[in-house]
């Protein structure tokens, strides 16, 4: 059976850099950095006080009381990044929309964390005079699930309908999902990107305890660092990205604004130790040559690649060598960029992120920067003749982006977008 | 109106998001004030806290409206 083309119609972001698609794209293009001290709770006692925090996001602007209530944070920022790319995309205005091929695959790495740390915490402080007092929406909010099946019941999508979980790889587990179920005619549209609230002591503390977290205190915005001999560990984002899938012919039919084709997708497993990578990066090599096939392209196809890139000491180093080994050549004529170094890590979110970036990459033929490089700051492990685009974007053509995320557990997603034409 | 039935409106307003005028002694939470089987969970369970009450499961089940709460808590709170 002949596979049926997707494109990208709509986007929706709640990120550290912005509050829309464009504040966050012109901020990444302009290398701002949205790390800052930690306001979510007292972070005073953690060896890491500092986070890349969504600002001046109020609640009570988005949902009622009632629903409120319902919701964790994640599921706030995913909801409003849904509305934003519901909208964008017109899909609610296409006459005769069949509301019952419209699926939403919306991810979470770890889902409702302030909520499960609430409920778990009074159960504590409170258990032995109380007994169990469970508020009844603790399971329901605290889901990694619960997002794709709110933005189900706002609009009324009836077509397939879950979470993903693969930690950091979330939500590009979650777009590779989409982009199959359309490509297969399993439904015309799909809401789809990754959210994410973790920025709270159990987020942090866990983090910390497994020394992933920088810790550069006195100087956040120059913390997330990718590639640079200095790095030591990520910093922690949040929010929402969500995109709009839909099949090129019913988003021709109604006349659809494209802003790029999906091409495609490779999975796989590092199957080598519960957080580190490879070190040779086997799995990213496998994930990158996936993806590649599954798109009928070949490595000089590329000239973008937003890399996983953390700014971990282990991390950045393993994935590097696997570029060069996929790439070949091509690797030093395409660009790279850790947008992670203006976003900070967003987790489960992080891949719908880099997957917005990647597609404003190619529709603008612009590069974000890796932000945060200082002049001789070099790792002996990392080969400099590669283009990280450090510091400044790049202006170049980009026919075609990937773009890797890499979760806990060992397991790769890669995405690839390339420009839409007839 | 008594304190307790003052207590007992503000956790209504305040869970189930409607209008204080809403809250009037006959109103039903599942029918007059859009509260689903969880909303209704919650309620009983705020009562217990703010009351310091326990409210066994075959009693909660009784209390279907304002009023109902208002004198469940009334006779076991002031003994």
């Amino acid at each position: 059976m002949e596979l049926k083309r997707v494109v990208v119609t709509g986007l929706g972001a709640i990120t550290p850099i912005g509050n829309d698609v464009e504040t966050t794209w012109l901020n990444a293009v302009a290398g701002k950095s949205g790390a800052a001290p930690i306001t979510h709770f007292d972070a005073s006692q953690f060896k890491t006080q500092f986070a890349c925090e969504v600002k001046d996001f109020n609640p009570n602007d988005h949902f009622d009381r009632k629903k409120l209530r319902q919701l964790d944070l994640y599921a706030q920022y995913a909801m409003v990044a849904a509305r934003q790319a519901v909208a964008d995309s017109g899909i609610e205005e296409a006459a005769n929309l069949d509301r019952n091929r419209v699926g939403v695959i919306v991810a979470a790495g770890i889902g409702g964390l302030h909520t499960f740390e609430e409920e778990a915490g009074y159960y504590a402080l409170n258990g032995p005079q109380q007994g169990p007092k469970y508020n009844p929406f603790f399971i329901p909010k605290m889901i990694a699930d619960i997002a794709s099946g709110h933005i189900s019941m706002e609009y009324n999508y009836h077509g397939p309908n879950f979470g993903v979980v693969s930690a950091c790889a979330s939500s590009n587990n979650a777009i590779i999902d989409a982009f199959n179920l359309i490509r297969l005619g399993k439904a015309d549209v799909f809401v789809t990107g990754g959210a994410e609230a973790a920025i709270y002591p159990a987020g942090v503390g866990g983090f910390n305890s497994m020394h992933a977290l920088s810790t550069r205190n006195d100087d956040p915005e120059h913390a997330s660092r990718p590639f640079s001999a200095s790095r030591d560990g990520f910093v922690m984002g949040e929010g929402s990205v969500v995109l709009i899938l839909e099949e090129l012919e019913h988003a021709k039919a109604r006349g659809a604004k494209i802003y790029a084709e999906v091409a495609g997708g490779g999975m796989s497993a590092d199957a080598y130790h519960l957080t580190a990578t490879h070190p040779e990066g086997l799995g990213a090599i496998l994930s990158m040559r996936n993806a590649l096939e599954d798109a009928g392209m070949k490595p000089e196809d590329i000239d973008y690649i937003n890399v996983h890139g953390t700014s971990t000491p282990v991390g950045d180093i393993s994935e590097v060598k696997a570029i060069v080994e996929v790439f070949g050549e091509q690797a030093h004529k395409l660009n790279i960029s850790s947008t992670k170094s203006m976003t900070g890590h967003l987790l489960g979110a992080t891949g719908a992120l880099e997957a917005m970036f990647s597609v404003l990459s190619v529709k603008n033929d612009i590069v974000p920067p890796t932000i945060n490089h200082e002049e001789g700051d070099n790792d002996e492990n990392i080969d400099y003749t590669l283009n990280f685009t450090f510091n400044k974007a790049e202006n170049r053509p980009v026919r075609a982006a990937l773009s890797n995320s890499f979760g806990f557990g060992g397991h790769n997603a890669t995405v690839i977008v390339k420009k839409y034409e007839e | 109106m008594s304190e307790i039935a003052s207590r007992v409106k503000a956790i209504i307003v305040d869970k189930l998001g409607v209008d204080e005028n809403e809250v009037t002694e006959t109103a039903e939470f599942t029918k007059d004030l859009g509260a689903d089987s969880l909303d209704t969970v919650e309620l009983i369970m705020e009562f217990e806290k703010e009351f310091g009450i326990t409210i066994p499961d075959d009693q909660a089940e009784k209390i279907s409206t304002v009023q109902n709460a208002i004198e469940y808590i009334a006779a076991n709170t002031q003994k």
